[in-house]
């Protein structure tokens, strides 16, 4: 299982990283914003994709339309952690496709259950 | 530089210049209804020049708070771009709050350090004592003969030799993690004297707004409309959850949307 986070902020990376580990998933790449993300995804064969909304650069919703409007990623499952918490912008995240939605702050356990709910769907579907 | 403002200012009350106006206005409307246009038109020109007078004090007075808030905010227009940055308060207070950054960034890298550095400490009191329990549960129901009692007992010794050095590593851990929380204090104190400048700056701004908002009246010009916010634009943590209508309050706020659009 190949995950790649993406956030602006290094410590915010290193906390999914370990709470990623804890869940015993170790393979993971950091990626700052969706454009340096894009072409890390492009390349390597990610399974998973965590990423934040508010970054420099190229946003967490910019980046989720990409990955969807990519023949080779769009059913690449995309989690959002972020701090935007507004309906509009759930809604917005929705209907771009995304996989789960967690706000921040945010605890283990959530992360844990997005993430393993995700997986239960697409592997019944 | 100011008293040439004051003089080209001259009538400094705009409710001065109101009445002035108003005054010409009510002899004109007496004038022609007396049938005097000459006399009439006459007043109109004095009420266009009183116009422009008063426009040209407004201006002056909108000269002048621009100014004061120059001033109070130390960007002096004069000096050199090195200079200029060190004068400005406002990039004072953007490298105060670079700090803030740096300083809350290196807290929670330290403590994420000590918190690694101490998880498999942890992970291994747990795991040794586990080895040791079903060992020592059978000494207590008599399973166990001399031989083997005495390699447990050594073991047991190593495992408590073992743990004291482990504990002590943690207990060293915690502390550090302690300590690193020291930057709520340092960075409380930091952020309030820039939001001491920021009152200041917005204490100046609407000061400034609402001399210019005079002139804008006076000149004709119109408001620039107000522009709609994107709904979905980013706007980091919201801190006032409990008076916004438009935002979730937790993730259980999220859940039920998503699953409410089918989720």
């Amino acid at each position: 299982m190949k995950i790649l986070i993406v956030d602006d902020f290094s410590t915010m990376r290193r906390i999914i990283k370990n709470l990623l580990r804890d869940l015993g998933f170790t393979n993971t790449t950091e990626a700052d914003d969706g454009q340096t993300a894009l072409p890390v995804l492009k390349s390597g064969s990610f399974d998973f994709l965590i990423t934040d909304w508010n970054m420099p650069g190229m946003t967490g919703i910019e980046l989720l339309k990409a990955v969807r409007e990519d023949p080779d990623l769009n059913s690449l499952p995309v989690l959002m952690v972020t701090a935007e918490a507004k309906k509009d912008q759930i809604i917005e995240a929705a209907q771009a496709g995304v996989n789960g939605y967690v706000v921040k702050p945010f605890t283990a356990t959530v992360l844990q259950e997005k993430i393993e709910k995700i997986f239960e769907r697409i592997e019944g579907s | 530089m100011s008293e040439t403002t004051n003089q080209l200012a001259g009538n400094d009350d705009p409710n001065d210049s109101k009445s002035e106006i108003m005054a010409h206005a009510k002899a004109m409307v007496e004038n022609l209804e007396r049938g005097d246009s000459h006399e009439a038109f006459k007043v109109l020109e004095d009420l266009n020049k009183a116009r422009d007078r008063t426009l040209f004090s407004e201006v002056g007075r909108l000269t002048r708070s621009l100014h004061n808030a120059i001033t109070d905010f130390h960007i002096d227009i004069e000096m050199n771009q090195q200079s200029q940055k060190e004068i400005s308060r406002i990039s004072d207070a953007s490298d105060r709050l670079n700090y803030v950054i740096n300083l809350t960034e290196d807290a929670a890298n330290k403590t994420m350090d000590k918190v690694e550095e101490a998880i498999p400490a942890a992970n291994m009191i747990q795991s040794a004592a586990e080895e040791l329990k079903p060992e020592w549960e059978s000494v207590l129901k008599g399973e166990v003969d001399p031989d083997q009692f005495r390699e447990l007992h050594k073991k047991m010794g190593a495992f408590i030799d073992s743990t004291i050095v482990s504990s002590q590593g943690l207990g060293t851990n915690l502390s550090d993690i302690l300590l690193a929380q020291d930057y709520q204090d340092l960075t409380g104190q930091v952020i309030k004297r820039v939001i001491q400048l920021v009152q200041e700056i917005e204490g100046s701004l609407v000061e400034l707004v609402k001399t210019a908002s005079t002139v804008e009246e006076l000149a004709g010009i119109e408001k620039a409309q107000k522009v709609e916010k994107d709904a979905i634009e980013a706007e980091g943590p919201i801190i006032n959850k409990e008076e916004r209508v438009d935002v979730v309050s937790g993730q259980d706020d999220v859940d039920d949307l998503l699953s409410s659009l089918g989720f």
